[in-house]
This record gives C-alpha cells, sequence and structure tokens, in this order.
C-alpha cells in the first residue's frame, strides 16, 4: 500500500521542464551532442559482431545447414529458439505503445519510441533465422502466396504458413506505427536543425508535417485506431508462434497452455530487454528526469506479474504431464527433470522463477542496478525456456532407438551473437540519428499543455 | 482555391490556452477557412476551429474489411479451386484453418489504410507549404502556437483582420506570401 503511495509520488517527468526545455533536451542529443567515444566504441563492437553474423551466414549460404548443430531428431535447434526468443522480445514495444495508449496509462509517453524502435529491430533480427533456417534461402519468397508457372499454392492448413502472416504483419504494422509516431518529431527536428543536409532529409522525412489542428485531429484518431488494431495483433503474434509447436503431436509441444503463456513469456522478456536498454540509455544521455523511477517500478511490476504467469505455465506442464497419464508427456516431464539437459531445466527455474522473485522488494525495484541485473538474468532465462521447449522435447520423443542429442557448433554461436550485434548496432544508430523520447508526447504530459474549455 | 500572392493572416500565441480561446472567438466571429498550429495535438482545438468531418474511421474500417474479405477469399480458391490438396482427410473448406490468416490480413489492411488514409486525407507529404515562409513559424514545432486566417475567406480583410486577431491577444500578426 505504501508502495503504491511512492510509485504515485514519483513523478514521470520531472517538475520545471516547459514544452521549449523538453524539446531542446531531447532534439538536442541528436543534433548539437557531439559523438563520444564511448558510442564510438559500443557502436564499433556491435558493428563488428554484425559483420560475424554476416560471415558465418555467408558461409552457410555456401556449405548449407549441414554447419550447424541440428540433425535429426532435432530438426529445429538453434534458429528457432533465436527465432522465438528475438520476436518475443519484440513484443514489449508494441504492448508499452499500443496496449498501455488504449490504457492511458500516459507513463508511457517517456518510454515508448525507443521501445518500438526495440521491437522493430528485434523482430529484424527473428525475421533473420526462419530465412536462413529453409535450407534453400534463395527460395524463402515460396512461403507467400504468388501467383507462379509452378500452379502450386502454400498450405494454409500450416501454422508455418499462418506465422509467415503473422511476423509479416507485425513487422509492417511496427514499422508504420513507428514512422508515423516519429513525423512530428521529425519535422521539429526539421525546424532546429542548423545543417543543411540534415534540415533536407529531415524535412523529407517529416512530409512536410505542419501540426495544423486539422492534421493533429486526423493523426490523434488513425494513431489511437492503430493502437487499437496492434493490441490484437500483439497478442495474435506469439499466439501463432506457439501453434508452430502447440499444432505438432510432439510430447512437451502439444498443449493447449501455450499461447497465454507464450505471450506472457514474449512480454516478460520484452520488458528485460526495455529494462537493459532503459538503463545505460537514461545514464549516459543524462535522460534520468524523463525516464523517472517510476518507469523503472512500473516496468518491474509489469516483469513480476508476466513472469508469475509463466510459473504458472510451467506449472501446468509439469501437472499434466503427469495428470494426463499419457507416458508420452510423463516421460517429456521425467526427461526435462533428469535427461541430458536438466541442468538447463533447473537454470530455467531458477532464472525465470525463483530469482525475479526477488523484485518483491522494493529498493530492489528502484534500483538501476538491480534492475538491470534481473533484467539481464531473465533474458537468459526466456532462451533457455526456448531452448527447453524446442531441443529437450524433439531429443527423445517415442521411439528410444530413435533419440539423439544437440549440440550447437560455433556457427551456431555465430550467428546468435551475431544478431546481439546487429540489434545493437541498430540501437546505437537510432539514438544517435533519431529522437529516443517522443518529443511531441512528452509536451503533453506537461502542465501548461491542459486546456480548459 | 483563388491566385491570390497573399495566402493568409497569421498571429502568434504563447499558450495553448490563448490559442484555443483565440481559434473559438476567431469562428465565433464568422471566419470559416481559418486553422491553427500547434506543437502537440491540443483536445477541442479542431472543434474550435470548426473542423468536425473526420472520415479516418470509415476509410479504417473500409480497409479492414477489404483485407479480411482478401484474406479468406483468397485462401478458399486457393484451398478449393486452384489447388485442392487433400491434408488428412480434411475438407478442402476447412474454414477453422483459415482464419488466423484472414485476422492478420484484416489486421494489415485495416493498418495501413489509417496511416496512408490519414496521410492522404491530411495531403501529406506536401514538402512546401505558404506557412513555412513565416519566419517565426518555426517554432511550431517547439513552443509556440499559430492561428491563420486564410486570404479565401470571405470575410478576410487585410486591416480588419489584423485588428481583429491583435485583439485576441494574437502577437506578431503579419501577412503569409503564397
Amino acid at each position: 500500500m505504501s508502495d503504491e503511495q511512492l510509485s504515485d509520488r514519483a513523478p514521470v517527468i520531472e517538475p520545471g521542464y516547459t514544452f521549449g526545455t523538453v524539446t531542446d533536451k531531447i532534439s538536442s542529443i541528436v543534433l548539437t551532442r557531439p559523438t563520444s567515444n564511448g558510442w564510438l566504441v559500443g557502436f564499433g563492437i556491435a558493428f563488428l559482431l554484425t559483420m560475424m553474423m554476416l560471415y558465418a551466414i555467408g558461409y552457410l549460404f555456401i556449405k548449407g545447414v549441414g554447419i550447424w548443430g541440428i540433425t535429426i531428431p532435432i530438426g529445429w535447434g538453434f534458429a528457432i529458439v533465436n527465432f522465438v526468443w528475438w520476436i518475443g522480445i519484440g513484443h514489449a514495444g508494441t504492448l508499452i505503445s499500443a496496449i498501455l495508449l488504449l490504457l492511458r496509462q500516459s507513463w508511457r509517453n517517456s518510454i515508448n519510441r525507443f521501445a518500438e524502435a526495440m521491437t522493430l529491430f528485434a523482430v529484424s533480427c527473428a525475421g533473420v533465422f526462419p530465412l536462413i533456417h529453409v535450407g534453400r534461402p534463395w527460395l524463402a519468397y515460396w512461403l507467400f502466396p504468388y501467383p507462379n508457372t509452378m500452379n502450386y499454392w502454400p498450405q494454409f492448413r500450416s501454422p508455418l504458413v499462418w506465422d509467415v502472416f503473422a511476423v509479416s504483419t507485425y513487422a509492417t504494422i511496427s514499422l508504420v506505427f513507428w514512422f508515423i509516431g516519429l513525423v512530428p518529431d521529425l519535422a521539429t527536428l526539421r525546424d532546429r536543425s542548423d545543417n543543411r543536409w540534415a534540415k533536407i532529409i529531415y524535412g523529407m522525412l517529416a512530409l512536410g508535417w505542419r501540426g495544423s489542428a486539422r492534421h493533429w485531429h486526423r493523426y490523434e484518431t488513425a494513431y489511437l485506431l492503430l493502437a487499437g488494431l496492434a493490441t490484437p495483433l500483439v497478442l495474435s503474434v506469439h499466439t501463432v508462434v506457439s501453434f508452430d509447436f502447440a499444432v505438432g503431436i510432439v510430447p512437451g509441444w502439444h498443449t493447449t497452455i501455450f499461447p497465454p503463456y507464450f505471450v506472457a513469456g514474449a512480454i516478460y522478456s520484452g520488458f528485460a530487454m526495455v529494462l537493459m536498454l532503459a538503463i545505460p540509455i537514461r545514464k549516459f544521455y543524462g535522460l534520468e528526469d524523463f525516464i523517472t523511477e517510476r518507469h523503472l517500478q512500473n516496468s518491474a511490476k509489469v516483469m513480476l506479474a508476466t513472469g508469475l504467469i509463466v510459473a504458472y505455465g510451467y506449472i501446468i506442464e509439469a501437472f499434466m504431464g503427469w495428470y494426463s497419464g499419457n507416458r508420452y508427456d510423463a516421460f517429456t516431464l521425467w526427461n526435462r527433470l533428469h535427461g541430458p539437459y536438466a541442468f538447463f531445466y533447473y537454470m530455467l527455474l531458477a532464472c525465470n522463477i525463483v530469482i525475479p522473485q526477488l523484485l518483491w522488494i522494493r529498493k530492489l525495484r528502484t534500483s538501476p542496478v538491480a534492475l538491470f541485473l534481473i533484467s539481464g538474468v531473465i533474458l537468459v532465462g526466456m532462451w533457455l525456456e526456448r531452448f527447453i521447449i524446442v531441443v529437450v522435447s524433439l531429443q527423445r520423443d517415442f521411439l528410444n532407438s530413435s533419440w539423439g542429442m544437440y549440440y550447437p557448433t560455433r556457427w551456431d554461436w555465430m550467428t546468435y551473437i551475431g544478431t546481439i550485434g546487429m540489434f545493437l548496432a541498430a540501437m546505437f544508430l537510432f539514438v544517435r540519428i533519431l529522437p529516443m523520447i517522443s518529443i511531441f508526447e512528452m509536451r503533453t504530459l506537461l502542465p501548461e499543455a491542459e486546456v480548459k474549455e | 482555391m483563388k491566385h491570390t500572392p497573399i495566402y493568409g493572416m497569421m498571429a502568434e500565441f504563447d499558450s495553448a490556452q490563448r490559442l484555443v480561446d483565440a481559434a473559438h472567438h476567431t469562428h465565433q466571429a464568422g471566419y470559416q477557412k481559418i486553422d491553427a498550429y500547434s506543437p502537440f495535438p491540443i483536445e477541442g482545438l479542431a472543434e474550435a476551429i470548426g473542423f468536425t468531418k473526420n472520415r479516418v474511421p470509415l476509410v479504417v474500417l473500409i480497409g479492414g474489411l477489404i483485407g479480411g474479405l482478401t484474406g479468406y477469399l483468397m485462401q478458399y480458391w486457393i484451398a478449393t479451386v486452384s489447388y485442392p490438396v487433400n491434408v488428412g482427410g480434411k475438407p478442402y473448406h476447412s474454414w477453422p484453418s483459415f482464419i488466423v490468416v484472414t485476422f492478420e490480413m484484416t489486421i494489415l489492411f485495416a493498418g495501413l489504410s489509417a496511416v496512408f488514409g490519414m496521410l492522404a486525407l491530411n495531403g501529406l507529404p506536401m514538402p512546401y507549404h505558404p506557412v513555412f515562409n513565416v519566419p517565426r513559424f518555426s517554432s511550431a514545432t517547439k513552443d509556440r502556437f499559430f492561428l491563420i486566417v486564410f486570404s479565401s475567406d470571405p470575410k478576410y480583410d487585410a486591416e480588419q483582420t489584423r485588428r481583429f486577431l491583435e485583439s485576441q491577444g494574437g502577437r506578431f500578426v503579419s501577412e503569409v506570401p503564397s
């Protein structure tokens, strides 16, 4: 109870700001702040990791998926684990920008922009994996229905085809949602910039935005409708991803708890990534006034809630393994607890269920360092969850003559770590060339923005 | 719009409240062709300048309906007419399997209609616009508020309109060259 009062007192934006100072503070990061050495080093490392990923993918295109650790029976290895992990991380951005907008959680205004950017980059990283996993990536466009001389069409009863539509719709809508949110701020940058080229480029991207009342009116309607459309969309994406598993009759996959538990897990890992980005960004760019303790606390609470839903999912999985009386389901549970990958299952329980309970303690919820570390643990845990689901379920299925083991190769690791580099490189570029906090939405939070009829 | 070298008369205000009040009074005084500019959306400002016809929701509805129909009919045609394949003994028209793609296509078309419909109704992109000729207008994306009476308004009169805007508390009232 006292906790609630504290979070009500902690402001969304520190007092003393005006329209002008908010604008200057955020736009100066892009326009006048010199590129720091820290930025160059960080971007350099991320860029090198991206190059490593391209190297690994280039070699894959020459040699084929045999360079990876996947074998029969484990045909879905790192590629699918990483795909699900990345796409899950993306969910927090849409949750923050769309669902919290509909719920009138105005504290979201200072974190929605970079959370949306994070979504976009995470979905891009996710998109890499199915494309390179198809074996013949130059034919990946066969996934889409288009008239062709083979007289062939996709098979719409397959969840894998649903996934193509869900993920590509999600990527498209996230992109336009993000860009539309940027337009008024791009106009601000156009008008604030002294550099001729910056003026031209921002001006072109701003589409000639001039802040007309008619434009704002339609803009707000369109933005609200997009949020309303993105809300069921974001819930549907991880639901459809979970169908990839749940529709298959593999013990450990074939369960009805998957859709809600995947969605909760996605938001869980997404908020962990938001915090891992927000905490260093607010520190290095001095944005503690805009991304306050309140944002950190609220994000921690969302993680705590979704983490408990995920824990419920684990409990139901284990319970159904026993209660169903199905010997294969029961064995899957036994194999998780005692099989060759048992260590990772206990790690998963520690990372996703036990350690995040520390967030009940208010002191840790308001400590950026503790939150950063716990978020890192959750991201590892959510990756392990997908590893357990994909690999451990496939590893020992119905016939023990076809059991096997999965060992990722260095190419698997290079591709995975490389996508983290690509993600970070994109984030580095984003904070340097675009306003990372929505300026016009911050203005609406100021007391002077209030108008009486 | 008739071609006059003058596009309108623009006044500057330093708070959202003053802009809304002035817009309200200007509209009540009989000026019909007016517009207001602000650095963030202000509730009630569009109503104050007499703008009520917002067709964005209709565009989105139509887009969503087209998307949903496209998605479903495409799958129906492919699965029953063009490429019928027996999968696990399921009927060719196995509609429950078609719901997901139908839903995604509805969202995709509706979302793109919202964005492009809004831009089209707003007449954007428009790189050049006469209001950008006013030097102080660059603060409209920062912390200043502007009201313009277009010269195409039947009540527009260089002297009277200027005096009226000044009486409403407008500062730096100036003509906007077209």
